[in-house]
């Protein structure tokens, strides 16, 4: 199993991705933004970091980087996509995921510790969080409050989209409407979340929660094999 | 042909915009306390090379759509400038 890390300019998140993904047992390569390829990788992760320095909107420019056609030609055949931080702000502004990250309502650069409870167990990027459990990962963001229209959030919350919230005594880091952390597409194979999972990956950090989303991204890769 | 534009880009009525109330909220300490309701947008410049000023405009409005804002939350204006 092999999973592809885009670097973009202004990633740096990218290492930290790979080695929580090498820690879940899979493979991980670093893809540039200009290659057009995937180099034959079964999953695809978008890194945290500022890609082409979040000139204009983040992820508005690294929307038109190269690789981006293969990523959502990997979207497309059913392939699974992770998006962290940066890179849920990429996969929104390439309409590969509904809404918009905005600015964060407290006027500030949160980089703190949040909790998240997982509101679907059953999708490829969720499925090994045991019942019950919320994640303890960090974030680190200017631009992370989630943003819809209200109707178009009440069909998201409708069709089962919204996979984490905050949660929990450390709340609602950045004005995000419902609390919202992370959501899926329609389909159920692109993922974004603002909080760090592979910030969250060993003991070592203050807590290997973050480990969980690696773990079910890459057994379900075992499971399914590579999209055809 | 060179046509020269400016795009302004602000975030769309009722949209909460938290660099302008970061900047008014600096207000007091310059002693400008009757100044309010601010708001944080950016402009963008740019040439188009074509044949005609309606082609050239046909161009930057598609930018502006696409690229330059995102319409769910912002709104522009696109005017011709010189030079």
């Amino acid at each position: 199993m092999k999973v592809a890390v885009v670097v973009f300019p202004g990633s740096n998140c990218d290492r930290d991705a790979a080695h929580a993904v090498r820690l879940a047992g899979a493979e991980a390569e670093l893809v540039w933004h200009e290659r057009t390829e995937l180099g034959g990788a079964d999953a695809v992760i978008l890194p945290g970091g500022f890609a082409h320095g979040d000139y204009l909107r983040a992820g508005a420019i690294a929307r038109f980087s190269p690789i981006m056609a293969a990523v959502r030609e990997h979207a497309d055949r059913g392939g699974l996509v992770l998006g962290i931080c940066n890179g849920f702000q990429v996969l929104t502004e390439a309409g590969l995921l509904p809404g918009v990250l905005r600015r964060n309502t407290t006027l500030r650069f949160e980089n703190r510790w949040v909790r998240l409870s997982v509101e679907r167990r059953d999708t490829p990027f969720t499925h090994a969080v045991p019942a019950g459990m919320t994640l303890r990962m960090p974030i680190a963001h200017g631009e992370g409050a989630y943003w819809l229209p209200e109707a178009d959030l009440d069909r998201l919350e409708a069709s089962g989209q919204v996979v984490f919230r905050y949660a929990g005594p450390e709340g609602n880091p950045n004005g995000a409407l419902r609390e919202i952390a992370g959501v899926t597409n329609e389909r159920g194979n692109v993922c974004g979340l603002m909080p760090h999972p592979e910030r969250a990956s060993e003991a070592l950090l203050g807590s290997d929660d973050g480990l969980l989303v690696m773990r079910a991204l890459v057994e379900s890769l075992a499971t399914a094999g590579a999209p055809a | 042909m060179r046509f020269r534009f400016a795009v302004d880009v602000m975030p769309r009525d009722g949209i909460l915009d938290p660099a302008g109330r970061a900047v008014e909220a600096a207000l007091p300490q310059l002693h400008a306390s009757n100044v309010h309701t601010v708001r944080v947008g950016r402009r963008v410049e740019l040439t188009v090379e074509a044949d005609s000023a309606e082609g050239a405009r046909q161009t930057v409005d598609a930018l502006a759509a696409d690229f330059l804002a995102n319409p769910l939350v912002e709104s522009w204006e696109i005017e011709a400038i010189g030079g």
